[in-house]
């Protein structure tokens, strides 16, 4: 008996640090701020409970826009993080030789050294209308006047798919590795083309880490803050700056809740709309033989 | 006609020669193997022939046209890869049904022709079945119906055995020999395993560092090898080391290391004065003294039962182990016994020296 409470004392240590993480910084501020979004001032200290929060969201299309192009650039960002991203991984995990793999997946890293807000920053050097480039090409005679290549939606996206692409590159070089290169070998010994061995085998196998490497990738998109804002402006109208607007600077907690409430159901409704779209489920991101 | 042939192959990976001027002629329908040991250069002649390497010179003919400049998937050669490689995310129906959707068969035919191969292999019915739900022995023969659906010229198999363990591999050495026999497929096998080799092989090409040594039915390489590499490779042999002292005709007198003389037969030029092994087959020692140059002393060191494989060890003076056959584990000698060992001058062969 003493060897199973000890397994069972484990396991209790194991899971606390788990299930403090989940519960105090997860579902508790999730329940709070689904708390206060069904929340409405009247008065001072006067409360009244019901759904006016989200009726005034959906009564309002700029915030359901703003939601909706989050979400659109954002499947963008995570269409482009992949075919970008994809080419990068089967690289390193099947083309590089051993030793010069872990440089190469060292080289993918670095960035992530750097605070995003630095890496940010390095765009706005970059591509503002005083920055490098315009400045270069004005110097080159390419263009006559400066021009100003932030704040608008291509660099937004740009920027995103900088900040996410490792996210989409990790897993995918790790599903890839464990692939063995006699299945590409059997796939071109019985007949198939480059084109039929990469749809039929590579993709199939790889299939795990495209989904768990697009789900991380769209929910960092989504919920992004600095690099919209910094490299969208006041153009990027991305919904987390509508978030921060409501409770910072209108101090309406009660709206910022509900559309802190939004960005999650809807986000997660997106991902389970892709899922069921490419006929793949969240196990297939676990399950592999 | 042959349905597969090289002449001159060679391979050269820098300054690396992995295979060096092969030359080998399969006739249609028949069961060859490529024995060798690791690292001998079958496996990238194998490559080679599937189209995964290509030969630094040299032809490959698959039945009379020259294949060196077609790719691998347009090749008739299949291949059974050492870990079988089906894939894992297909059930065993889609795994067969690949090659023939690849190859733009008729949609309507493919479930008949995948039903009828998987009849031929014996598992009649298990296309909806998972990789991961079959057996060693089933996916081995899923992977050979998966090549064999295709109808190929020729049928490679690399090491396929090698995973199995030792009960299955026994078993499935004779079931690939009938199904080559059922197909009537030319089937290259690979292996470094010589009973696999001997067993299944209609011919055998021994193998080692690049070159092809010998080509034989199994019964030629076994009793009468050109090499001490294939006399020592094939079978098993005990090995003696000396220097030839004499040689009258075919027959010669060997001083073994250490003291001591041998009679025997020379089976290549090694002249007086060489160096050289004698390798005895245990099935061609007995038990009792013949005349002086052919009999070794030593005592019973150990007996080894195994049924019908039994052997007995018997330690020579010079400390040697040798192994003597003992088919019936009916000798009557037991440990620490001193014996006379003899044979048939003609049994013991004497190759040169093989650089080590």
């Amino acid at each position: 008996m003493t060897g199973r409470d000890a397994g069972r004392l484990s396991l209790i240590l194991l899971m606390t640090p788990f299930a403090l993480w989940i519960g105090l910084l997860i579902l508790l501020p999730q329940i709070g701020i689904g708390y206060v979004s069904l929340r409405e001032k009247v008065g001072f200290n006067q409360y009244e409970y019901g759904f006016a929060n989200y009726a005034a969201f959906f009564g309002e299309p700029i915030y359901r826009n703003t939601l909706l192009r989050t979400a659109w650039i954002s499947i963008l960002v995570t269409i482009l993080a992949l075919i970008i991203g994809f080419p990068v991984a089967y690289y390193i995990a099947k083309v590089a030789r051993q030793r010069s793999r872990a440089a190469l997946f060292l080289m993918c890293l670095i960035p992530l050294w750097v605070s995003d807000l630095v890496r940010a920053y390095g765009w706005i050097v970059l591509l503002r209308e005083t920055g490098v480039i315009s400045t270069t090409l004005v110097s080159l005679g390419v263009i006559a006047q400066p021009v100003e290549m932030l704040y608008n939606d291509i660099t937004v996206v740009m920027g995103l798919v900088y900040t996410v692409i490792l996210f989409m590159i990790v897993p995918l070089v790790s599903t890839l590795q464990g692939m063995d290169d006699a299945l590409l070998e059997a796939g071109y010994n019985l007949g198939g083309s480059r084109f039929t061995v990469f749809r039929r085998i590579v993709v199939p196998y790889a299939m795990p880490g495209i989904v768990s490497g697009c789900i991380i990738t769209f929910m960092l998109a989504a919920g992004s803050y600095l690099t919209p804002i910094l490299l969208g402006g006041k153009n990027s109208s991305w919904f987390t700056e509508q978030i921060y607007n409501q409770f910072i600077t209108r101090y309406n907690w009660e709206a910022g809740a509900t559309f802190g409430v939004l960005l999650l159901g809807f986000t997660s409704f997106v991902v389970w709309a892709g899922l069921r779209l490419t006929g793949q489920s969240l196990a297939t991101t676990v399950a592999k033989e | 006609m042959y349905d597969l042939s090289c002449a001159s192959i060679t391979k050269k990976f820098g300054m690396f020669t992995a295979v060096s001027d092969v030359s080998l002629d399969i006739p249609s329908g028949s069961f060859f193997s490529i024995l060798g040991p690791s690292g001998c250069g079958k496996t990238t002649l194998m490559r080679m022939i599937a189209g995964f390497e290509s030969p630094t010179s040299g032809d490959i003919r698959i039945k009379g046209q020259s294949v060196v400049n077609v790719a691998p998937n347009k090749r008739a050669v299949k291949m059974v890869f050492q870990h079988l490689a089906l894939f894992p995310m297909m059930n065993v129906g889609e795994n067969i049904a690949y090659g023939l959707r690849c190859r733009g068969d008729a949609k309507a035919d493919i479930p008949r022709k995948v039903a009828r191969v998987l009849e031929r292999v014996g598992l009649p019915g298990v296309e909806n079945k998972q990789i991961s739900q079959l057996s060693g022995g089933q996916k081995q023969r899923i992977a050979i119906a998966r090549c064999m659906v295709l109808e190929p010229d020729v049928l490679l198999l690399d090491e396929p055995l090698g995973a199995l363990d030792l009960k299955l591999r026994e078993h499935m050495k004779i079931e690939l020999k009938q199904l080559q026999h059922q197909f009537e497929t030319t089937f290259l096998y690979i292996t470094h395993d010589q009973s696999e080799a001997l067993v299944m092989s209609d011919a055998v090409a021994v193998m080692n560092a690049g070159r092809f040594e010998q080509i034989g039915s199994p019964r030629e390489l076994y009793d009468a090898p050109v090499s001490g590499f294939v006399a020592g490779f094939v079978g098993d042999s005990n090995c003696l080391h000396g220097k030839l002292v004499e040689v009258r005709g075919q027959e010669a007198v060997v001083e073994l290391d250490g003291g001591g003389t041998v009679l025997g037969h020379v089976f290549d030029a090694s002249r007086a004065g060489d160096a050289v092994e004698v390798f005895l087959r245990p099935e061609a020692l007995a038990i009792g003294s013949g005349s002086d140059s052919i009999r070794l002393d030593g005592t019973v060191d150990s007996l080894l039962f195994n049924g019908a494989s039994s052997r007995i060890l018997v330690r020579t003076e010079r400390g040697q182990l040798i192994e003597i056959a003992d088919p019936l584990a009916a000798s009557t000698v037991s440990q620490g016994d001193a014996v006379a060992l003899s044979w048939r001058p003609e049994r013991a062969r004497i190759f040169a020296r093989r650089h080590a």
